[in-house]
């Protein structure tokens, strides 16, 4: 295949950056997203021209690290799957491909398709975690009773890899799936119901502080969400934000 | 609950509890005025009552003045923070495969409707204040005295094409509205997803229905006088 590929180029974060046209040789259907940019990346080098920046690390879609907004939208046309995960085979011999970084004021731009997303760190600092005994007082796993649907939903909620997909395809760059997510896992458990309160206040109270938008339920972030987290997790946080702040 | 208005998900409630209000306000609305399609002895009866029912009048209107400007107001200043938190927009967005287009446009829907409701408070509430209380005509009667004037009213405003026209255009951006904002609210105030099947197809109904029938008393009225 060859393709015409118009990706975003920006040196470093204070750069304005502009969209730059390359053509892309010889490549097979049969390769990832992101073989077929270490194939662009090759071909530039040999031009003496700077290789386009982007994230991953696993490349077996469980880090939430790769990112980039394909043809309009988050990890592309393909749906569960991340960039990595995106087969070429999804575009055709001779297609133009537009590659952004994920957009968002909470997620600048650090260089060309790499974008910082430590505002999710700092969310999840503010209150995604549990109390559990340690140092030999440790309990067996086992010994706290948990049905079978409340594990299977908050199994379903920490499948979330915080790869920001959800406030890059959103219209408002609004977080809430994430933070739904994230308050959910916890919130369906046992074991998440001492810091209950306090943690959805703290982890709404970040993200807000963070600069996302609101939430105005377009859904689009549950269709481009590569591990399928549902809406149901936003409005489960909204009960949990409700409960809590009329309990204290 | 302090700061609970100010955080995103207390101004997500509100918005929601706002348009639970107005959604019920506009069946209400509705219920009365297809009287006048079947009975206008009824439709008078009903508007006399609602024109001079002191707790409609005195409690409920200062409600509904309250949730309209709220309810825009509100949905001004959210959608000023939503477009700040994105500053450098794409060069190619595809919003169509993954959202309706009702649920991106929200807020051209509602400045239809804000621009329909100016038409409508000029066509009718100015008017209705301007009897019952700058005149102090609160007997709902015509001026020959010969029974009710709110039928009247209502036939006669419905014989211009241009405003019937305006209104029918009005209707259809209520209902894109509704077509979201309806499950739109309920998913805010934290409804359950075990509900969502039934709860999305009641909102189609009466998203499609409610403004339907609107343009049907609008169309009904111009051709029948």
């Amino acid at each position: 295949m060859n393709l015409t590929l118009k990706i975003w180029r920006q040196t470093d974060a204070n750069d304005k950056g502009k969209m730059v046209d390359y053509k892309v040789t010889e490549i097979s259907e049969h390769m990832s997203f992101l073989e077929m940019m270490d194939v662009l990346n090759e071909q530039l080098i040999n031009k003496g021209i700077e290789p386009v920046a982007f994230d991953h690390d696993c490349r077996e879609g469980i880090c939430g690290m790769c990112s980039m907004y394909i043809n309009g939208e988050a990890h592309g046309p393909d749906r569960g799957v991340t960039t990595c995960q995106l087969h070429m085979r999804m575009f055709k011999d001779g297609d133009t491909i537009t590659i952004e970084p994920f957009r968002a004021k909470a997620f600048p731009v650090i260089k060309d398709l790499v974008v910082d997303r430590s505002a999710f760190d700092r969310i999840q600092h503010a209150g995604g975690y549990i109390s559990v005994n340690t140092s030999g007082n440790t309990q067996d796993a086992n010994a706290t009773l948990i049905s079978k649907h409340a594990a299977d939903e908050a199994m379903d909620a920490a499948t979330c890899i915080g790869c920001g997909a959800c406030v890059a395809s959103c219209k408002n760059a609004s977080a809430m799936l994430f933070v739904g997510a994230k308050v959910s896992q916890y919130a369906l458990l046992p074991q998440g119901q001492v810091e209950a309160v306090d943690r959805v206040k703290n982890m709404v109270a970040q993200m807000d502080l963070e600069g996302f938008g609101n939430c105005t339920n377009t859904g689009a972030c549950e269709v481009e969400c590569p591990k399928g987290i549902s809406l149901e997790n936003i409005a489960r946080m909204n009960r949990e934000f409700l409960s809590a702040n009329i309990k204290s | 609950m302090s700061g609970f208005f100010k955080s995103s998900i207390g101004r997500k409630y509100a918005m929601a509890l706002s348009a639970f209000f107005l959604m019920f306000f506009l069946l209400q609305h509705f219920a009365i005025n297809i009287l006048s399609v079947f009975s206008p002895d009824a439709f008078n009866e009903a508007s006399h009552f609602m024109g001079t029912f002191w707790a409609v009048q005195y409690v409920l209107q200062p409600v509904l003045i309250f949730g309209v400007i709220y309810h825009f107001v509100m949905g001004f200043i959210l959608e000023a923070r939503n477009r700040s938190a994105r500053v450098k927009t794409y060069a190619k967005n595809n919003g169509a495969a993954n959202s309706s287009w009702m649920s991106r446009n929200m807020i051209y829907s509602g400045l239809a409707i804000l621009a329909f409701l100016v038409l409508h408070f000029i066509d009718f509430w100015i008017p209705e204040i301007n009897t019952k209380f700058i005149d102090g005509d609160m007997t709902g009667l015509l001026s020959n005295g010969e029974g009710f004037r709110y039928y009247e009213e209502l036939v006669h405003k419905f014989e211009n094409p241009l405003r019937v026209g305006a209104y029918v255009i009005a209707f259809i951006f209520l209902s894109l509205h509704l077509m979201h904002g309806f499950s739109s609210a309920f998913q805010s105030a934290g409804a359950s997803s075990m509900r969502k099947e039934k709860l999305q197809l009641f909102a189609k109904v009466y998203s499609i229905s409610i403004p339907l029938g609107f343009i049907f008393i609008a169309l009904f009225h111009h051709f029948n006088h």
